[in-house]
């Protein structure tokens, strides 16, 4: 998803005609207001229809609460998991290639995120699985940190890099300390992009973590693999749905944080 | 036995997969370029129209794949078809985004002159706005090809075609030989391929967009 903002900014550059507020942040908002609705309805509807509904001894098997709710939990975990880590790596990486010390780094960095990301992830999850024949959640967790670093790298990285050298050199005029204008000007300047990239790094976790079945990772995956071997639609339509509505959540959460955290006046 | 060695003696079949995989991509992009550049030219006039196209797109990018798949499959079977339905909808987003920021970026002053001299509301959109567009345009398709790549892996899961078959069986046969190999192979194979393709479309830029533009 990131390389739609590239994309994105490609376009920006055609031409300087007199541009309405743009399509894409209208369209944001209006998602801001509608997803939170949809999910309750689907999720709803879903969960209510596969438990009321006359269910074989089959389905019965795997659609019944605590099955739901533990692979519902595994899956929240490995996005939380994934996301806890891309913060706390993604970041600091971030702010250090771009001090002076270490600027010489950054291209490297970049082309090891970029190639981390054009590796589809089924084959980047399935890889280290082979290689490592660890299971479960880190079998997951790590390689989608790796997948998923590249959008809050580049964001933060961009994000301090946009910020006018007037307002650093104001700052160091003012007597800040380099340490200072970094914490009380260049950071709180790149918050709104960075908090667009963990955005992206979510919805690319929470959709990435319905393969962690494959690794046994768990997961609601796992309830449409089993639909699909035991040939039980419904299994497979209540896995689906829950994923799908988890995943609007999560967009949704990052949408409202992206929003909310964002320092006034600095968007 | 080596990497290089299992794709040698492979080749007929990673090259037929890997020609499979492309060219999937590739009439998927095209097909959702169709709609997506119809849906953009249809709503990129009304503010509202706009909003609801951006967002139902963005949506679906949004739901994972595999859920994607795990509705389509009890719908419309196994095979192409939900491989094909999957990778269109989500090539979407990108197109329909790219044409109505295009369509709307064009100066209104170029779209009056064309009117002034005597083009009809037709001629306007296909000789004037939809030509300044196609950079914007072909930027979507780029970015979709790109994505689908990686999403059409995934698709194999419905019994699809490409590269992603060699991913899962090298999965489904963890721990026997060459099963690591497998896997290998066919990841690295959409990284290649998405870079030729990548270049692919550089190339189509160069030579389509109007030099005036450029």
């Amino acid at each position: 998803m990131t390389a739609i903002a590239e994309g994105l900014a490609g376009v920006s550059g055609t031409r300087a005609a007199p541009q309405r507020p743009s399509v894409a942040a209208r369209g944001d908002r209006l998602r801001l207001f509608i997803q939170p609705i949809a999910v309750v309805a689907i999720v709803g509807a879903v969960v209510v229809w596969a438990l009321s509904s006359d269910l074989n001894a089959n389905e019965r098997e795997t659609l019944n609460l605590p099955t739901i709710l533990t692979l519902t939990g595994q899956h929240v975990l490995i996005t939380l998991v994934v996301s806890v880590l891309v913060v706390a790596i993604a970041i600091p990486l971030g702010v250090a290639l771009t001090r002076p010390a270490f600027k010489g780094a950054s291209p490297v960095f970049l082309v090891i995120a970029n190639i981390g990301q054009a590796a589809p992830a089924l084959g980047v999850i399935v890889l280290f699985f082979l290689w490592s024949g660890i299971e479960g959640l880190w079998a997951v967790a790590i390689p989608l940190v790796f997948y998923t670093l590249l959008p809050v790298l580049r964001n933060t990285m961009v994000g301090i890099q946009q910020v006018p050298a007037a307002l650093i050199d104001a700052g160091r005029g003012m007597g800040m300390s380099a340490t200072s204008v970094l914490m009380r000007v260049e950071l709180p300047l790149a918050v709104p992009l960075i908090l667009a990239g963990l955005r992206t790094a979510l919805v690319l976790a929470v959709g990435t973590a319905t393969l962690a079945f494959f690794v046994n990772g768990g997961g609601l995956g796992e309830l449409i693999d089993t639909g699909y071997k035991l040939q039980l639609n419904s299994v497979m339509y209540v896995g689906a749905a829950l994923a799908i509505g988890l995943a609007l959540l999560v967009d949704w959460v990052g949408g409202m944080a992206e929003r909310w955290l964002a320092p006034k006046g600095a968007s | 036995m080596s990497l290089w060695q299992y794709i040698a003696e492979r080749w007929d079949r990673l090259s037929l997969q890997s020609w499979l995989h492309v060219s999937g991509v590739v009439q998927c992009t095209i097909l959702a370029a169709v709609i997506g550049v119809g849906v953009g030219i249809l709503v990129y006039r009304s503010p509202a129209g706009s909003a609801i196209a951006t967002a139902l797109s963005s949506t679906i990018l949004t739901i994972p794949s595999f859920a994607l798949l795990g509705l389509l499959i009890p719908v419309v079977g196994l095979g192409v078809t939900p491989s094909v339905i999957a990778l269109t909808l989500y090539g979407l987003l990108p197109i329909v985004r790219n044409t109505i920021v295009g369509l709307s970026g064009v100066d209104p002053a170029v779209s009056d002159a064309a009117k002034g001299v005597g083009m009809g509301r037709f001629g306007v959109l296909t000789r004037v706005e939809l030509r300044l567009a196609w950079p914007a345009i072909l930027t979507g398709m780029r970015v979709s090809a790109q994505m689908l790549m990686g999403i059409a892996v995934i698709a194999a899961y419905a019994k699809g075609f490409g590269l992603g078959s060699e991913v899962f069986s090298g999965l489904t046969r963890a721990g026997s030989a060459n099963s690591l190999n497998q896997a290998l192979a066919g990841t690295l194979g959409v990284v290649v391929l998405a870079l030729v393709l990548d270049a692919i479309f550089i190339l189509i830029a160069r030579l389509t967009i109007p030099k005036g533009i450029r």
